[in-house]
């Protein structure tokens, strides 16, 4: 549905976020963007939902047909609701931005809070919910939409544990059911291993794949499934090849980038730095 | 909201009333003569004595202080939204208003009073200038505050202006909005007191501080005390009663933890 050609962001600053990323998502895919702080996750997932332009490449969609808005739905780390709104109201937003009437768009606000299991919290404000649960009202507004592509930016780095197992399960569940596109960026190993079925591992700064990988994962899997910890194990591996050994002194990241920076050499393209 | 234990309430109260035995005390035993420091009792004699004149002379005031408020509020609101909506606006306003802010009321005043020439005009004008910064740069940061993630959110489903202005960074600065208004409050009070002050001789003889002028002429020190009790109590209330206001609006709206 996506094709992202040879895709480079430089910032203003002069911090090259992404150097040549090129990357097909189909549609129903199920990708995990997974990269130490910094690599870019963040950028490629904002050049894909169009708020922010690459400066070489470009972002092919489907026979062109460009998303119009309410085809992206975007959930960020933080839940960031309107404080002041209820979480139904929260869910109304992007409906009522594209101008349907709240008549017209109770039904589906319904099915919306239903699918992340807060029908009864319709009229409750984002204080009185708990971290998870204004999570569930961020990823409901994004889906009210019924996007075609669902973009995910470390939706669950900031939620205990707990929390964060059950948000993932329900969150596997509930692609399932509507199978549209997801994008998830994450820097947890383990959750790229357990969520999606194709894992994609990007270098540190500037952002490129390092490595490809398809979950052998069947549907439904559990996190006691051996294939899953096999699967870890082997991210693990292709991780540490992509940044060097782990147990630099200062972290492996600034390694990495020096690493990083002798490979730019011959993958570096057309352009050369500013 | 969670109330206080009785005694920490009760303290201000307690330390007040101490504070007013203990003067009143000191001014009999010393025998301080009443022109110089009148004890509370002499003070709130000389209230008593004339409560409608000063009453009205209060009342004078506040009519100066909420009209400098409400037009302060309006206009400082106001250039906050044109400075968030336009950059060439944000230039042109921007110097303009902390121009305005540096500027010490007292040595513009006499300009202004000659300038207007209706008192009451140029009362209201000049509180309007010391009340003005606050609402008006409490709004402007709030109208900034939304977080950037719900701009995006906005800019994602095409959200023009209007939409982002009126459904995000309006209902985001309203909280910035109240507690401007509740420190331009005192300034208004404090701002119609020092044009009164300048303009008292000038012949508007109606406000407290004209009160506080006159009676320090005629010596009638306990007098001039009772105008400032007033004064006072005036701040606290329009302090106390913005605060309430805010509080409640903000509650009413759901996002306040009160
Ligand atoms: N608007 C911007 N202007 C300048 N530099 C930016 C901007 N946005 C991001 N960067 C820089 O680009 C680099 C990549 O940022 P990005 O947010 O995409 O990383 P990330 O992989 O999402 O990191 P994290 O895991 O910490 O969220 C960083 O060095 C960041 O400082
Ligand atoms: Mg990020």
């Amino acid at each position: 549905m996506l094709s992202i050609e040879r895709v480079g962001r430089r910032f203003p600053g002069g911090t090259e976020a992404l150097r040549d990323v090129s990357l097909n998502l189909s549609s129903g895919d199920f990708v995990a963007l997974l990269g130490p702080s910094g690599c870019g996750k963040s950028t490629l997932l904002r050049l894909i939902a169009g708020l922010d332009q690459p400066d070489s490449g470009r972002l092919v969609w489907d026979e062109g047909h460009e998303p119009t808005p309410g085809e992206i739905g975007f959930v960020f780390q933080d839940a960031t609701l309107l404080p002041w709104a209820t979480a139904e109201e929260n869910v109304y937003l992007p409906l009522r931005l594209r101008g349907v009437s709240r008549a017209e768009a109770a039904p589906r606000l319904r099915d919306a809070l239903a699918r992340v299991g807060l029908e009864q919290f319709a009229k409750a404000r984002p204080r009185q919910l708990s971290g998870g649960m204004r999570m569930r009202v961020s990823i409901a507004r994004a889906l009210v939409t019924r996007p075609r592509i669902l973009l995910m930016d470390e939706p669950f780095a900031a939620l205990d544990e707990f929390t964060r197992h059950k948000l993932q399960a329900d969150l596997l569940a509930l692609w399932e059911a509507i199978g549209c596109t997801v994008v998830f960026v994450t820097h947890s190993i383990y959750e790229a291993a357990y969520l999606a079925r194709r894992i994609v591992l990007m270098t540190p700064r500037p952002g490129r794949i390092a490595s490809e990988r398809v979950s052998p994962l069947p549907h439904g899997h559990s996190r006691l499934d051996p294939a899953y910890a096999t699967l870890v194990a082997e991210i693990t591996a292709a991780m540490e090849q992509a940044l060097g050994p782990a147990d630099e002194p200062r972290g492996p990241q600034d390694q990495a980038g020096a690493a990083g920076h002798v490979r730019d050499v011959r993958s570096c393209g057309g352009e050369g730095p500013a | 909201m969670r109330r206080e234990p009785l005694a920490l309430r009760a303290a201000p109260l307690l330390f007040g009333l101490l504070a007013l035995v203990l003067w009143e005390g000191a001014v009999r035993i010393f025998d301080v003569p009443v022109y110089l420091v009148p004890g509370p009792i002499a003070i709130v004699g000389a209230f008593l004595a004339d409560p409608g004149g000063l009453l009205l002379s209060l009342a004078s005031t506040l009519l100066v202080t909420f009209v400098a408020l409400a037009v302060a509020a309006v206009l400082g609101a106001a250039l906050a939204i044109a400075m968030a909506t336009s950059r060439l606006a944000q230039a042109a306003i921007q110097p303009w208003a902390v121009v305005l802010q540096v500027t010490p009321i007292v040595a513009i005043a006499p300009l202004i009073i000659v300038w207007v020439g209706d008192p009451f005009t140029s009362l209201v004008v000049c509180a309007t200038i010391v009340a003005f910064f606050p609402v008006f740069a409490n709004t402007a940061s709030g109208l900034a505050a939304a977080a950037p993630e719900l701009a995006d959110l906005f800019r994602l489903y095409g959200a023009g202006r209007w939409r982002t202005m009126t459904l995000l960074r309006l209902p985001a600065a309203l909280p910035h909005f109240l507690t401007g208004l509740r420190i331009s409050g005192g300034l208004a009070l404090v701002g119609a007191v020092v044009a009164e002050f300048v303009a008292g001789s000038g012949g508007f003889a109606s406000g407290l501080a004209y009160r506080i002028l006159e009676a320090g002429y005629r010596l009638e020190i306990a007098r001039m005390f009772a105008a400032l009790v007033l004064l006072s109590l005036a701040g606290i209330a329009i302090n106390a009663g913005l605060g309430w206001i805010g509080r409640l609006l903000l509650r009413r709206r759901g996002d306040s933890a009160a």
